[in-house]
């Protein structure tokens, strides 16, 4: 379990004393308002309990009082930094569970907006773990590609945040007449851009020393404790709902599946899971690229229905939002409004697996562990 | 020598006195201060691909003196549960002990606060004070974040003060002299006769010496990095652990104390490396004032030149904080015991085999 030895102080005569220590829910490295109580030996974490609920809104409850479109703003407000990937679960779900048939075009423009909101995700979680380690230049370089992105979802749709783009049998607007060639001068432009992240932060050596063989997340822990997403596959599980329970266009395309390898330390040690996400942008791009090329002419609109009134049931559909897997477990009792809307969150579920993994570490590794599985504040209170 | 000049001049010891002391405060410390703080913003601003500081004056040149400013006008706080004595008298003894260094270091073979025997030893030895300065700052803050940096800050400053001793010490005895002031003026007329490319040895010595004084250097640039606690070594503050480790209760015109101090020091180590390896205040090319015959220019030029490399080596230090990521507490010592000590032992013994030839 531990690194270090905890064994000396507990043998010496000295009388020592465990100090607690509350982290947040104001503190600079916390991803917005997580307060964690550490238990500590000297820098030694003995036990970490988080305390989450800071940035309870209400989701759940507030989507039983909403139409079923208007929902979608809220799911936008879960995990801000993916918030198109959240509408495209819940069209996903209500079109699944009002049996719509959504045009091609449509389809396309989904996976073009869900991967490059995939890229901006991993480019905020990799830009905020340097600053965490202590490198503060890949953080605005990150920031600076992840602008261009922001960019492109602002001609498209107008917002450069909350989208409410994806609606139930459609999207909100056509692509811009600018569109597909600003995004491939982007994905040409950023393909050195990470070439330089991977120099300046991945194979840094003191950047390796931090993360490599910390906070080791063994495979079967992670099945076990329900971890998805980046994560999972950082502990070396090939498990990726676009491929594994298909959902959209994502068949059509041709793209590898990273897992971690311990190329530098243990299989799902913080090295992993940082690098994992370099390589899922790599691959987000070949997505991009393949969509831009092929995308079918249509309209988008056509499918979006006048009245959003499904028939009586029960609905559970999971994507691949960059954090994991995200659920929407929908049930309508045949009204105007859902009857229930219950999210599975994959930050909600990793976080569980946090204290497991901080235990033996030091005070410097909380920080650095707790950035390696990207968590989302928004999303695990909702 | 400054001293003698003004005591012959204004006829009281004292007044004299007074003046050398406050001189490097008020002519160095503080532009210097204001100065790098920009430097540092603009440096890391243009590393970044932004701009810095832009609105205050020409390219934001206003903006430290802006920032002073503010700090001067906010309230002296003082949180309920310190210790007011130690919480107070923090702040003082470290900008005493960075501030205390600047009395020795040579400027130029005019300008120096104090011409001591043991320059290099009184340097090391008061700013050994900041330490307990920030024990002080950590204990007395009342505050876990605070002390947990104050106890790594002096793990810290005390382990790499062993290998800057150490490579101190192989250049002493190479030149046999503690004086700062004598030191650089070894190392001239021109830059081959700087310490790291051998000093004033000649011959097999010398050659020997090379290789050597370059990992002596390196070494020393090192560990003086590790005890003005900068990047990678900026544990004690470190910013996503700590928040702001020891100054973190710290606000208003103390903590711009802690700032000054920090910027001072920085200063300050980086004119121990320049005097140790780089020629001190001596030009790598001889001097314009012997060239045209004005002796009154050389000290102008030696006193430019001292703070070209000064800045030179302030410049590293911010090249390097805004490039590498920060070190782990156990890594950190680790890295000073088992690397940086042996090593300098290794050079200490070897340097004192090859002076016996």
């Amino acid at each position: 379990m531990s690194q270090y030895s905890i064994q000396n102080t507990k043998d010496s005569k000295l009388k020592t004393e465990e100090m607690v220590l509350n982290m947040g829910p104001q503190h600079p490295s916390t991803h917005g308002v997580l307060r964690l109580e550490l238990k500590l030996d000297g820098e030694i974490i003995l036990d970490v309990v988080p305390h989450i609920g800071y940035l309870h809104r209400c989701f759940e409850k507030h989507a039983e009082a909403m139409t079923y479109p208007q929902v979608i703003p809220y799911t936008d407000r879960m995990d801000y930094l993916a918030s198109m990937y959240n509408e495209f679960g819940y069209a996903l779900a209500m079109e699944r569970l009002m049996k719509i048939e959504v045009p091609e075009r449509v389809e396309y423009i989904r996976v073009i907006m869900g991967e490059f909101q995939r890229i901006a995700s991993h480019l905020v979680a990799l830009g905020t773990y340097g600053a965490d380690i202590g490198a503060f230049t890949p953080f605005l370089f990150c920031f600076r590609d992840r602008e261009r992105i922001l960019h492109l979802f602002e001609i498209t749709c107008g917002a450069r945040l909350l989208y409410n783009y994806i609606w139930i049998g459609g999207v909100s607007h056509d692509l811009h007449p600018d569109f597909i060639r600003l995004a491939k001068e982007f994905i040409k432009d950023f393909r050195p851009n990470l070439k330089e992240l991977n120099e300046l932060l991945s194979y840094n050596r003191i950047f390796i020393e931090r993360t490599a063989n910390v906070g080791v997340l063994p495979v079967d822990t992670a099945i076990n404790y329900g971890v998805s997403g980046p994560n999972l596959r950082a502990s070396g599980m090939k498990w990726d709902l676009r491929r594994d329970d298909p959902y959209s266009v994502y068949h059509k395309f041709d793209y590898e599946i990273p897992i971690g390898s311990g190329e530098k330390g243990k299989t799902g040690d913080c090295w992993d899971r940082y690098f994992i996400r370099v390589r899922e942008m790599e691959e987000s791009l070949k997505i991009i690229e393949q969509a831009l090329d092929t995308i079918p002419e249509g309209d988008v609109t056509s499918a979006i229905p006048k009245r959003v009134k499904p028939p009586e049931g029960q609905i559970y559909t999971r994507v691949e939002n960059p954090r994991g897997e995200l659920g929407y477990f929908i049930i309508s009792d045949g009204s105007l409004n859902p009857a229930r809307v219950k999210v599975r969150a994959p930050s909600f579920v990793t976080m569980q697996v946090f204290p497991e993994l901080c235990k033996g570490f030091m005070v410097a590794d909380v920080v650095a562990i707790l950035g390696s599985i990207d968590i989302v504040l928004g999303e695990i209170d909702r | 020598m400054m001293y003698d000049w003004l005591n012959n001049l204004t006829g009281s010891p004292i007044l004299a006195m007074f003046i050398v002391s406050l001189l490097p405060l008020f002519v160095f410390i503080l532009p210097f201060a204001l100065f790098a703080v920009l430097m540092e913003r603009k440096v890391s601003a243009h590393m970044q691909d932004r701009l810095g500081p832009m609105r205050t004056g020409y390219h934001g040149i206003l903006q430290t003196i802006a920032d002073i400013i503010k700090l001067l006008q906010k309230e002296d706080l003082v949180p309920t549960a310190t210790d007011k004595t130690l919480f107070n008298f923090a702040p003082l003894l470290v900008f005493i002990g960075s501030y205390a260094a600047f009395a020795a270091i040579p400027f130029s073979g005019f300008f120096i606060g104090s011409k001591i025997d043991l320059g290099i030893i009184f340097i090391v030895g008061v700013t050994g004070l900041v330490v307990a300065g920030i024990l002080m700052a950590g204990w007395a803050s009342n505050n876990k974040y605070s002390l947990l940096g104050a106890m790594r800050s002096a793990a810290q400053i005390i382990s790499y003060e062993i290998p800057t001793l150490l490579i101190i010490l192989t250049i002493i005895m190479i030149t046999g002299t503690l004086s700062l002031y004598d030191l650089s003026e070894m190392q001239t007329p021109y830059f081959w006769n700087w310490m790291i490319l051998g000093g004033p040895a000649v011959g097999l010595q010398k050659i020997l010496l090379i290789p050597l004084m370059i990992m002596g250097c390196l070494i020393i640039y090192t560990s003086t990095l590790a005890e003005v606690n900068r990047t990678p070594f900026d544990i004690p503050e470190a910013e996503s652990e700590l928040v702001s480790g020891y100054h973190t209760e710290y606000s208003g015109m103390k903590f711009a104390m802690f700032f000054l101090a920090e910027y001072a020091n920085m200063f300050a180590v980086s004119a121990i490396v320049a005097v140790l390896f780089f020629g001190g205040y001596q030009s790598p090319f001889g001097y314009l004032g012997n060239l045209l015959g004005l002796k009154w220019l050389i000290p102008i030029e030696q006193f430019s030149w001292f703070t070209a490399k000064g800045l030179f080596f302030v410049f590293v230090q911010m090249w390097l904080r805004w490039t590498l990521p920060r070190f782990r507490v156990d890594q950190l010592m680790a890295f000073c015991w088992k690397y940086l000590i042996p090593f300098s032992f290794v050079i200490l013994l070897l340097v004192g085999l090859i002076t016996l030839i």
